[in-house]
């Protein structure tokens, strides 16, 4: 009883089954991601009261917590598809850690974004170097070298195994920074002004943004296993199970 | 010293980077010259007050210095890739991350140690109070090390690929940031007159880890970027 | 319903608009490059059979 998922996990390593079970999962995944996205959206920027002190600037807490939450999970994940791909040279394993990537740069350029836009109207700049925020910047960073020095290789396998050591050197550095950036703030600039949400956060405010995070996560898995899907079509493009998949996807594409 | 042994092979590949470089001796000078220029600008462009630039003067010595290191660094592995050197290397019987060590020695003998004797003239230059120049020479010979060992972990991972180049600079940066963050609050914390050998030992401490996994981590990087 | 958010509007709707441009992005990356993948798989697979039956048109062959 308690194996099968060890055995699982081992059968999901093979790119045909893993391609059928993310094909299979993907539209579910998606579709609840859409609809309980739009819920959350909805609720918080209508439903949801204003807040006493940012009024309704601070609605957009359910796009940017949620964001950061994910540019944070997806390195996560990325961290141990990595240590997979590259300790038991699963190639499945290497290729969810370079799709993962991309997503996870996207939601981190969307945290910096929004934050920023939060940050304008509510403490009158756009950009301050404290901790969070500065460290945010160097996880960016840290994304868009993983995916430079991925495509920078001619050789894919090559290309993942080089990436995937990097995302291992970074995920001991995102700390690091995190760190000593906020020493750093501590030493030489006394308090700054935090971004910090509402403190108590009441009932009607929590339930969007929860709602949010999950959507946002069942919105990583269903782009992550669209970006894994046709990636094995061009790098598995030589066996049979891709070939039969063509004649079967005839006229569909 | 016993020929083939560990510290024989060691002193060999330090020897050998040394003499490649004493052979191109204008290019050590090149560093300097850089970081010479930009210093120059720094007044040009933010205006001659003595106070503003005593302000910046360490962080800018500092920042200049990295970079320069950083552009040398591109240049570690690439001529042993192209001839064929890196490979032998690599099929060596000592272990390949001591040779690696020596090479990062080696290279940071002839570009860092340049910079490091050039920078209390170049902040002087900028108006830097003498009180603080041992913080910033002691915290320049930790910090080079430290980036060169952690810049050739980088610098290795980049080897089988021909377009590095602003890749590299790219994937240092983060590496960079905990160091200089140290490293110029020391030099700010001496020119306030304030204690600052506490992120001098936080620096050190980061040194001392880089010296021992630093290599590791580049020669597990050579193998796997170099496999093909 | 309150749109202008209490004149924080083009804050907020800016925000909204990122995150929906930069996911619908992201959405559609995929999409397209499965496409591309399976079009030169094709053209791919096709030009293996010309090679092996030189002369036989494939229906999926396209001319360079």
């Amino acid at each position: 009883m308690a194996n099968w998922v060890p055995l699982w996990l081992h059968r999901l390593g093979s790119p045909p089954v893993f391609y059928r079970f993310a094909g299979a999962v993907r539209p579910w995944a998606l579709g609840l991601a859409l609809a309980l996205g739009a819920v959350a959206l909805y609720a918080g920027l209508f439903v949801a009261p204003a807040d006493y002190q940012q009024g309704d600037a601070y609605r957009i807490i359910f796009i940017h917590v949620p964001s950061a939450w994910m540019s944070l999970f997806i390195y996560g994940a990325m961290t141990l598809a990595a240590f997979v791909g590259l300790v038991w040279r699963i190639k499945i394993a290497e290729v969810v850690a370079m799709e993962s990537a991309p997503i996870g740069a996207a939601f981190t350029f969307i945290t910096l974004a929004t934050g920023s836009l939060w940050g304008k109207p509510m403490w009158g700049t756009w950009w301050t170097w404290d901790a969070r925020l500065t460290s945010e910047l160097v996880l960016l960073f840290i994304y868009l070298g993983i995916v430079g020095l991925y495509h920078s290789f001619e050789d894919r396998r090559q290309g993942a195994r080089a990436a995937c050591f990097l995302v291992l050197v970074g995920a001991v550095n995102v700390p690091i920074v995190h760190f000593s950036v906020n020493w750093w703030n501590t030493l030489h600039q006394g308090s700054t002004v935090r971004l910090v949400g509402p403190s108590h956060i009441e009932a009607s405010m929590l339930w969007p943004l929860l709602t949010m995070m999950a959507a946002t996560k069942l919105y990583y898995i269903a782009s992550l296993f669209a970006r894994v899907r046709a990636d094995l079509i061009a790098s598995e493009g030589g066996k049979a199970w891709v070939r039969e998949l063509l004649t079967r996807e005839e006229g569909a594409a | 010293m016993i020929p083939g042994s560990t510290a024989s092979a060691c002193a060999a590949v330090l020897r050998r980077d040394l003499t490649l470089a004493w052979r191109r001796r204008g290019d050590i000078a090149m560093p300097v010259l850089y970081a010479l220029i930009v210093t120059t600008l720094f007044p040009f462009a933010v205006g001659p007050e003595p106070a503003l630039l005593a302000r910046i003067a360490g962080g800018v010595v500092f920042v200049t210095v990295l970079l320069a290191v950083l552009l040398s660094l591109d240049q570690l592995f690439r001529a042993d890739i192209e001839d064929g050197s890196m490979e032998q290397l690599m099929l060596a019987p000592q272990p390949l991350a001591l040779l690696v060590g020596m090479k990062v020695l080696a290279h940071w003998i002839t570009s860092a140690l340049p910079l490091i004797v050039v920078a209390p003239l170049l902040a002087s230059m900028l108006r830097l109070p003498a009180a603080a120049m041992p913080a910033l020479v002691l915290a320049l010979a930790i910090a080079t090390p430290l980036l060169s060992l952690l810049g050739a972990v980088l610098v290795a991972l980049t080897a089988g690929s021909r377009r590095s180049g602003m890749l590299l600079a790219l994937m240092l940066l983060p590496l960079c940031v905990p160091v200089v963050i140290f490293a110029a609050g020391a030099v700010a914390a001496a020119q306030e007159g304030l204690p600052w050998l506490a992120p001098i030992a936080w620096l050190g401490a980061g040194l001392v880890m880089a010296v021992v996994l630093a290599p590791l981590a580049s020669a597990a990087a050579l193998r796997i970027a170099m496999e093909s | 319903m309150n749109l202008a958010m209490g004149a924080y509007g083009f804050y907020v709707w800016t925000a909204v608009a990122v995150f929906l441009i930069v996911l619908l992005i992201d959405t559609l990356a995929p999409l397209a490059r499965r496409r591309r993948n399976l079009r030169e798989l094709r053209a791919r697979i096709a030009r293996q059979e010309n090679r092996r039956r030189p002369g036989t048109p494939s229906s999926h062959e396209s001319h360079p």
